[in-house]
């Protein structure tokens, strides 16, 4: 039966293939000199370019934290090449003017960029190493006065916008990785959704790395002004690689009174192969601040990829009656390492979070729960549900929750449930004598697993999610 | 019910079985044939429970000896979902739970499976539930285990129910059941042995597993078996499961130590 079990757990990546097109690479190595040159490409104004050095300097002084359940070599920062683009002849007008082997390479990983053919209705923003390549459905967008473009463009475009919101709520040295990537990120999606406007359609943003040793260092500012709502959609791929890359992201929400952002990621980054040679470190540093009264965040994550994920999508309650929310499923596999999950932040008064965590660990995968509810002694009435289990699908994984809590008002509930259980021979054998074999099995012992957090994914999302579940787990049954 | 005209549903000759490497069945024979109910009766560790996991391809045991047929079909070599579809259900003494799995869900994947191996139409959800609530009624059941996830927070009662259920569904050649009256109240078994005595056909064959006499006050079998030891030592009929509940276990041990005595 473990043979099952392990032709279960090992399919090939479906998205490893590396697309042959020109790139602009800086030359590896990071000092004041390559921000520069990063700043300069991209043409950025001054403010911008102190904003990045002043991170650097305080990297430099930083120390990469240790404390994460996660084993890997040291990153040597000067062996990576950080602004690596697809060349481009002239600046493109129209999506029909992208290099068509860039199209089909976004083809391949069935996300719809050509705005007449898509039925989907979902706006894209196309992130290619480190450059955005293509945004659709702007037009439209516009029209109701939202801002969905790359970040360097807003940057040219909404100055203000961006200047007012940058950093303000990841500061430029939250953390190491944050730190390194305020000062060398190169590009990311922009989203502004003015006061009382409800977004018409989901936004996308699609991240894809290409070049061998390139990091990927991408930013994500959105910002809901009063009343307004937006569901935004994040996927990730990468080629196959024997060698290890650096994705060192920072995604930034603020959501004003009322407003209400639902951020939704499936992470599918390449994630070594089955002795755990190659796949992408995945550190990244996700936070959105419920400034505003009744405001609401929701992150879901469905983290299936990456040799190495680091990752806490975070929210700080501020407004009174704010929301936050996390539903996870992480999936480790193999020499896979998770170290991932939240922080709630209660700070306003009756702020109320909600956090679901699912791990699934297989192989000899490890999976780590790492979750802080903080109440400050401000946040009277304040109130936090936390759920947080674990599967285990053979004998040589593992599986671990670090729950930390710290209560600062006595007027606070909080309540944490945590549970483990397995898939082993006896689950797979009551499948068998009803008939069901063991692909379908798991399918449905594990979709039922994630049920909780399927369900919070927009529909379209919550198939691709199914299917990628099955893809790691399922296979040829021998 | 033992009928002039039946055929031969499951035969075992000489099986023996071992886990870890220590041996559990020691050389097994049995015949059901058709309309048949037999109980296999025994001290705990005997090894009735393995016998029942070992006709239904449980992983764990390994077969090191013997032959086993499913109307003359060898059903050793087929995996677990195979003789699961090829006829053989077997009702378990502690069913697992599928948490997030609709009940409905996972019965009607189950009866498809087994349907669309027999050749047979397979149901859309509003169809299986119909026929579903229909076999649900056999068994005193009410509608919202449909709803439940699989066994989640089940009674020992409604686990039990759920598995017979299942049996209803699945409509097997022949059902074992491993110690179904185990964490019953008086209320449930009746119940649960009404639903097998109901399901027990003219077409069909049963073996019920049991530590007790007292689902065969419900459920009355043409024969008793006594397991001890990895074999069966004794087989009679139905006042058998009488004169043990009476007299326990240790004189049958006794009586065939000594017939092994007297023949060495």
């Amino acid at each position: 039966m473990s043979t099952v079990l392990q032709n279960l757990v090992n399919q090939p990546y479906q998205h490893g293939f590396v697309t042959d097109i020109e790139s602009d690479v800086a030359p590896k190595g990071l000092g004041e000199d390559t921000i520069r040159l990063i700043s300069a490409k991209k043409k950025e104004p001054g403010w911008l370019l102190e904003f990045r050095l002043k991170a650097f300097r305080q990297w430099l002084t930083m120390q990469e934290p240790a404390w994460p359940n996660v084993h890997y070599p040291k990153i040597d920062f000067q062996a990576i090449s950080y602004y690596s683009a697809p060349r481009a002849k002239k600046k493109l007008a129209s999506i029909d003017e992208v290099d068509p082997e860039l199209l089909r390479t976004f083809e391949k990983l069935g996300v719809p960029m050509n705005e007449r053919a898509s039925l989907a209705g979902v706006a894209v923003d196309v992130i290619f190493d480190s450059v955005s390549v293509a945004t659709t459905y702007k037009a439209k967008l516009a029209e109701v006065g939202i801002i969905f473009c790359s970040i360097s463009e807003a940057v040219h475009e909404h100055p203000e916008l961006v200047r007012r919101y940058l950093g303000t709520v990841v500061p430029a040295g939250d953390n190491y990785y944050a730190a390194l990537n305020s000062a060398v990120f190169t590009d990311g999606s922009f989203c502004f959704i003015p006061k009382g406007v409800k977004c018409p359609m989901d936004l996308s943003t699609y991240f894809r790395i290409n070049t061998q040793e390139s990091g990927q260092f991408e930013r994500t500012l959105i910002v809901a002004e009063q009343g307004a709502s937006v569901s935004y959609l994040e996927g990730c791929t990468a080629p196959k690689f024997d060698t290890n890359q650096l994705h060192a992201a920072v995604v930034e929400l603020v959501a004003l009174d009322n407003a209400d952002i639902k951020y939704s990621t499936v992470q599918n980054w390449y994630a070594g192969d089955e002795n755990g040679v190659g796949g992408i470190y995945n550190f990244v540093t996700k936070r959105g601040l419920c400034k505003g009264v009744n405001s609401r965040i929701s992150w879901t994550q469905v983290e299936t990829g990456s040799a190495i994920t680091w990752k806490y999508p975070s929210c700080i309650l501020r407004g009174e009656n704010s929301v936050g929310e996390f539903y996870s499923v992480a999936l480790t596999n193999h020499h896979q390492q998770a170290d991932t999950g939240t922080k709630m932040v209660h700070i306003g008064r009756n702020t109320r979070s909600t956090i679901v965590s699912k791990g699934i660990s297989a192989g000899q995968s490890s999976n780590s729960y790492r979750g802080l509810v903080r109440i400050a002694p401000t946040a009277a009435g304040a109130r936090n549900y936390s759920k947080c289990d674990s599967m285990l699908i053979g004998e040589r994984c593992s599986a671990n929750t670090f729950p930390y809590i710290q209560v600062g008002n006595q007027s606070a509930q909080v309540e944490h449930e945590a549970s483990t259980s397995k898939i082993g021979e006896d689950q797979l054998f009551y499948f068998a004598q009803r008939g069901i074999g063991a692909e379908e099995a798991v399918s449905m012992i594990i979709n039922g697993f994630c049920k909780d957090v399927f369900q919070q994914l927009p529909m379209e999302f919550a198939v691709e999610a199914t299917k990628l579940l099955g893809l790691k787990l399922e296979g040829s049954v021998g | 019910m033992i009928y002039q005209d039946s055929t031969t549903v499951l035969e075992v000759r000489g099986l023996r079985a071992s886990v870890n490497g220590i041996e559990i069945l020691k050389g097994i024979d049995l015949t059901v044939r058709t309309g048949e109910v037999h109980a296999i009766m025994g001290p705990n560790g005997s090894g009735k429970s393995t016998f029942a996991k070992v006709l239904a391809g449980h992983p764990a045991y390994a077969v090191t000896a013997g032959t086993v047929s499913l109307e003359g079909r060898n059903l050793l070599e087929l995996a677990p979902e195979a003789r699961a579809r090829a006829g053989v259900f077997l009702g378990f003494q502690y069913p697992i739970e599928i948490p997030g799995v609709a009940n409905s869900q996972f019965l009607r994947l189950a009866y498809n499976t087994v349907q669309a191996q027999r050749g047979s139409d397979e149901l859309d959800p509003l169809e299986f539930d119909d026929f579903v609530r229909e076999k649900m009624k056999l068994l005193e059941m009410n509608p919202d285990f449909l709803d439940r996830s699989v066994n989640e927070g089940f009674s020992g009662g409604e686990k039990k129910r759920n598995e017979i259920l299942q049996m209803a569904l699945l409509e097997p050649r022949l059902g074992i059941l491993d110690e179904t009256d185990s964490g019953l109240d008086i209320d449930a078994l009746r119940v649960v042995a009404g639903g097998v005595n109901q399901l027990a056909g003219k077409d069909n064959a049963t073996v019920l597993v049991t530590h007790y006499q007292r689902l065969l006050n419900y459920i009355v079998p043409d024969y008793v078996h006594v397991m001890d030891g990895g074999r069966i030592i004794k087989t009679g009929g139905s006042e058998l499961a009488l004169e043990l509940e009476s007299r326990g276990y240790d004189w049958v041990s006794a009586e065939y130590k000594n017939a092994a005595r007297a023949t060495a």
